[in-house]
């Protein structure tokens, strides 16, 4: 057998998927790896389970890299994300009151149109609007910013974003410590069930196509271990197309549902995995297009462009200085081991590192090096367009 | 007393506080706070302007800390993650030890240094407490499993105890796995045969 132990490091989420899928499916031992899956109570420490060398990969909130890189928080050396493992898989969900006030007032609930949703809550609400996200640096606070900034609600005045452990989301929002959440799913549909709030948005209608988590690695590791890193990329890059396959969700929801794992029911589950969400208790249903991708439309593939995005929107709000903010950034994504470990089994891989975000609005077929690439619908709900500055570096 | 430190202990059992509380108290004369709920904990934490806060690093409420990286009045004071990047085999040590600490910026290392080792030992016999509970737990709990199935199959085939662990042992190599299990198997079996 000659199995390499690997400790990897998870927070119970729908998205930890390619891991655990990776270790229980085989995919792991295909590439003579053995996962050892530690579960981690919160983001912090997981990060800093990685820093100090406690598990040597992780399932990262994809802006965590990027802040540990400008100096945000941790105080361990530079992590980088090798691919990014799922892209977007959150929801927004306001309290039961203030659903019932925006129902009043006329909203339809329709769980996708996000300006329409943002004038609403602004309207049922007034300022300032608390919200509760899992972590300071996460793309559920990028996305907020940015839909209620575009909105016309800036922090700190208009708007309190705060962290609240998922877990405890569903009793901050019966509490009325806060007015709304996004979270990753099971916790916004575990909010259904439990009855303290209803669905608004699935977080791709504010960016459809938002690199949500990844795969980080300490930057020395994947400098001394490439063998390693390159198995490792290849197991869950195989679990994250496995999960693609809609035929396999029922089998990843039983799976996920384990005690060790999410310890969650299978059925509230699959309702991420297929996109198909309760957004009540009355029952009321919708299906959320590109609702969470492992695979789809080069999902895994750590773009640059979506580093230097992840940088900026931090640098602005912060008030950091931006070109440094985006050399630093744009370094943490790994698009040159994507493209050295996987060559042999990602036949399409694109020539530019880079992106226009915000640019797509349906799915395009790009031309590629050897074939073409299929990259999936990609807009900002107003419309706006990310163009990469590319930093100092142009290619990678 | 400029020179004494104001440290919050993050802590919602009460036993452990006064026991983390004690332990601190011997590295010097601190004004320690202990904290016990978890709402709004960061405001809680910010109101009392600490030198060094300690928390469990198991304590899900840990990510609400992380804000407190970020000062986001003219009041506040930034704290860091720990004493500094310089002392990172403490911070291991901490770490392994289930503990976090976030410091103010700019505190000096030496200060803090020999209340982080006894927060760290302290934590660390917690942390070992708490792994033994668990072993004797999934100890106990297979041993109740192993008693039913013994009993089921001494009723099912007229055999004694003996025998009947003898059967479970013998099947449970048989199939390369733990005797744990297929009493496991046997008992859900048996439930659904009912």
């Amino acid at each position: 057998m000659n199995q390499l132990s690997l400790p990897l490091g998870f927070i119970p989420l729908v998205d930890a998927a390619p891991l655990i899928i990776a270790k229980e499916l085989g995919f792991a031992e295909e590439e003579r790896l053995s996962f050892d899956l530690k579960r981690a109570a919160s983001w912090s420490m997981l990060r800093d389970m990685l820093s100090f060398g406690q598990v040597d990969g992780a399932h990262m909130l994809s802006p965590v890299p990027v802040a540990t890189a400008l100096g945000l928080g941790g105080a361990g050396g530079r992590l980088d994300a090798l691919q990014v493992l799922a892209v977007n898989g959150t929801v927004i969900g306001v309290s039961r009151a203030l659903a019932a006030r925006m129902s009043a007032a006329g909203h339809p609930f329709d769980f996708a149109d996000a300006e329409a949703a943002g004038h609403a809550l602004i309207a049922a609400k007034g300022a300032p609007l608390r919200i509760g996200v899992p972590f300071p640096f996460s793309m559920h606070a990028e996305l907020l910013y940015y839909w209620l900034g575009a909105l016309g609600v800036h922090a700190p005045q208009h708007l309190i974003v705060r962290t609240i452990p998922p877990p405890l989301m569903a009793e901050a929002l019966a509490s009325g410590e806060i007015d709304a959440f996004c979270v990753g799913e099971p916790w916004g549909s575990v909010a259904v069930e439990t009855g303290a709030g209803a669905l608004l948005l699935p977080g791709a209608a504010i960016w459809s196509f938002a690199p949500e988590k990844v795969l980080a690695v300490r930057h020395d590791w994947a400098d001394a271990n490439p063998d390693i890193a390159g198995r490792l990329m290849r197991a869950v890059w195989r679990a994250g197309r496995w999960l693609g396959a809609s035929e396999n969700h029922t089998t990843a929801a039983e799976i996920l549902a384990r005690s060790v794992y999410l310890n969650v029911a299978a059925e509230i589950i699959d309702r991420a995995l297929a996109g198909e969400l309760i957004l009540s208790q009355t029952g009321a249903e919708a299906r959320a297009p590109q609702f969470l991708e492992f695979h789809a439309g080069a999902a895994t593939f750590p773009w640059r462009s979506q580093a230097e995005w992840i940088g900026m929107q931090i640098a602005a709000r912060l008030g950091l200085d931006r070109s440094q903010a985006v050399t630093a950034a744009r370094a943490v994504f790994r698009p040159d081991l994507y493209r050295r470990n996987l060559a042999g089994i990602v036949h399409r891989m694109p020539i530019s590192s880079d992106k226009v975000e915000g640019g797509l609005v349906h799915a395009e077929t790009l031309t590629g090096a050897e074939d073409s690439v299929v990259l999936n619908r990609n807009r900002f709900f107003d419309g706006r367009i990310f163009d990469p500055t590319g930093g100092k570096v142009t290619k990678s | 007393m400029t020179d004494r430190l104001s440290i919050v202990v993050v802590e919602k059992d009460r036993a452990r506080a006064l026991l983390i509380v004690d332990s601190l108290r011997e590295t010097g004369d601190h004004n320690i706070f202990v904290i016990s709920e978890e709402t709004s904990l960061a405001r809680r934490i910010a109101e009392r302007q600490p030198d060094l806060v300690l928390i469990d690093l198991t304590n899900p409420s840990r990510d609400m800390l992380e804000e407190l990286t970020l000062a986001s009045g003219p009041m506040e004071r930034p704290v860091a993650m720990f004493v500094d990047r310089s002392d990172a085999a403490q911070t291991k040590a901490a770490i392994e030890a289930g503990v976090s600490a976030y410091v103010v910026d700019g505190l000096r290392a030496d200060r803090i240094k020999s209340i982080m080792d006894a927060a760290i030992a302290r934590f660390h016999m917690f942390h070992k407490m708490r792994s033994e509970l668990i072993a004797t737990k999934a100890a106990l709990d297979e041993r109740k499993i192993i008693d039913r199935a013994k009993g089921l199959l001494m009723r099912a085939r007229g055999i004694d105890e003996d025998a009947a662990y003898a059967l479970l042992r013998k099947t449970a190599m048989d199939q390369g796995r733990k005797i744990a299990d297929v009493a496991s198997a046997l008992a859900t079996a048996a439930a659904l045969l009912k």
